[in-house]
């Protein structure tokens, strides 16, 4: 497989690929991060004519939705798209594809190492083209930005698993200046043939990167221990998720929660007097709306151990409640069960649809 | 004086073997407490996860699957789902400092009324000693 010397920032040589892609047809739109050009946001786009690439970025530390959730509901239109994504979020879909909510087979997938992604109200704030050019000395540095997602500050998982274009832009080249474009697979070089470039026979090297995953590790440790494990159970429940409002706003922005109808929002949880009486006959008082933490434990063994720490959750939660580092913290422990990596494999089952007649033998 | 402590157990049994091992208890006269509510349902792998939260939220100060053994799901392989998914809950409890003790899945056929007797007296005198579950305290949840 072959390698691209990136001459130019690696944002702007990701923009002049799928350029390159959409001009000669090899693909009918791209997925990209786009500046919004009225203000000093940002959005997911997706193009279809080159001349609205301009304001595409296609690397830039912001999630606006995890991109995997959005290609679920194109990705088997039939139509060739190329979409940039971040490690993340390409583990997301994986996920999802899993799930028979999309398809790999009219995609080519970009990623690149990531340094992780700001919180959504420091764009709201217009604060990212301030924060840049720090942002990427310290992520060129193989080091760990401090006002990025918390659960991007512990994720392991920044270099991306399958992706078929690799963009090196952490740890061994600075704001993409003579970073690299690697190409992982027979599909990327069959794209990219014809594009522009210094080619070269270069090998994605993860040792370059082993700074930041130590990094890395150690914010997992310290963000972890903060939700702690010792101490009354139910207290630190209700510590935890006390304040909770009840939107299911953590759910809908959530990549693997893609049921169509939720259980938690189908009529099983349509309250009724009936329900109200039989709940005070046992107890004195009841939080409204009720079943707010069953919510969050109904959702962790439903599908923590497919959590991918993309941080969207906590990012949405009104009130402030540390949903990710919960969900990413339980999915830990409920993956190593069955040895699993959320978008490790797109042929690796999810654990929940198989079995191994001969485990758990502590259990029943 | 104290009242005694009676814990609430909500059970689901499945109907081709724990279900029926609980009625042969009952035929057979042995003794087991009346601490077991038992609820009936066609398969172990019927128990969703959220039936444990909920039973265990609304303060249930146990909860039990009854299952037929390992290769004697009467669909075959249902009681091995319902085996990863209880692994699943317990360790969302555990990840959480939950009372994972609380929750209790066994293999019980049809033929096992002693076992049923036998799983129902360990498993109330196991929760008796963890006490009253604090969600029944707990007003608002
Ligand atoms: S639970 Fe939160 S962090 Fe995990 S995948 Fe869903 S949105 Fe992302
Ligand atoms: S987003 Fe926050 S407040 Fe809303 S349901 Fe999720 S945890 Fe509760
Ligand atoms: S039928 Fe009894 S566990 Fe499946």
């Amino acid at each position: 497989m072959s390698s691209i010397i990136i001459d130019t920032s690696a944002s702007r040589k990701v923009r002049e690929l799928l350029r390159f892609l959409l001009e000669s047809g090899k693909i009918d739109a791209a997925v990209t991060m786009r500046k919004i050009p009225e203000d000093s946001s940002y959005d997911l786009a997706l193009i279809t004519d080159a001349s609205n690439l301009d304001e595409a970025v296609p690397i830039v530390p912001v999630m606006t939705v995890n991109a995997g959730q959005v290609l679920s509901s194109i990705s088997t239109s039939g139509k060739k798209i190329a979409v940039v994504l971040k490690p993340c979020e390409l583990r997301a879909f994986v996920e999802l594809v899993k799930r028979e909510q999309g398809s790999f087979e009219n995609l080519l997938t970009i990623s690149h190492t990531c340094g992780g992604v700001f919180p959504l109200d420091l764009v709201a704030a217009g604060k990212i083209e301030e924060l840049l050019p720090k942002y990427e000395k310290i992520i060129s540095k193989g080091e760990v930005p401090a006002n990025t997602r918390d659960t991007c500050r512990a994720c392991e998982h920044f270099i991306p698993m399958n992706a078929d274009i690799t963009v090196a832009v952490a740890g061994d080249c600075e704001s993409g200046k003579g970073c690299v474009m690697y190409l992982n697979t027979d599909k990327a070089e069959e794209y990219a043939e014809g594009f522009s470039g210094e080619r070269g026979e270069l090998k994605f090297d993860p040792s370059a990167l082993k700074k930041m995953l130590d990094a890395r590790l150690l914010e997992k440790e310290k963000l972890f221990a903060s939700i702690t494990e010792d101490g009354p159970g139910l207290d630190r429940l209700l510590d935890t998720f006390g304040k909770c409002i009840g939107c299911h706003g953590c759910n809908s922005v959530c990549p693997i929660c893609y049921c169509l109808l939720c259980d938690f929002e189908s009529a099983n949880f349509d309250y009724n007097l009936p329900y109200f009486e039989e709940h005070l006959s046992r107890r004195a008082a009841l939080r409204l709306p009720p079943d707010t933490i069953f919510f969050h434990l109904g959702r962790l063994t439903h599908m923590s151990f497919s959590c991918v720490g993309c941080g969207m959750c906590s990012d949405v939660c009104p009130v402030g409640i540390p949903v990710a580092a919960v969900f990413r913290k339980t999915g830990e422990k409920t993956a190593a069960l069955f040895d699993y990596v959320p978008g490790r494999d797109v042929e690796e089952s999810i654990p929940v649809m198989v079995y191994k007649e001969e485990e758990f033998s502590d259990i029943g | 004086m104290k009242k005694e402590f009676t814990p609430r157990i909500t059970s689901f049994l499945c109907k081709w073997c724990s279900y029926t091992g609980a009625d042969l208890a009952g035929t057979a006269r042995l003794q087991y407490p009346t601490s077991i509510i038992p609820i009936q349902v066609m398969c172990s792998s019927r128990v969703d996860p959220v039936f444990l939260i909920k039973a265990f939220l609304n303060g249930s100060d146990g909860v039990l699957i009854g299952g037929c053994h390992p290769g004697d799901c009467h669909y075959e392989t249902g009681n091995y789902h319902a085996r990863r998914r209880f692994a699943i809950v317990k360790s969302v409890f555990d990840s959480l400092g939950l009372e994972s003790k609380r929750l209790k899945l066994s293999w019980i056929s049809a033929s096992e009324g002693p076992k049923f007797a036998r799983v129902a007296n360990e498993y109330t005198e196991e929760i008796m000693k963890l006490g009253e579950n604090p969600t029944r305290k707990s007003i608002f949840l």
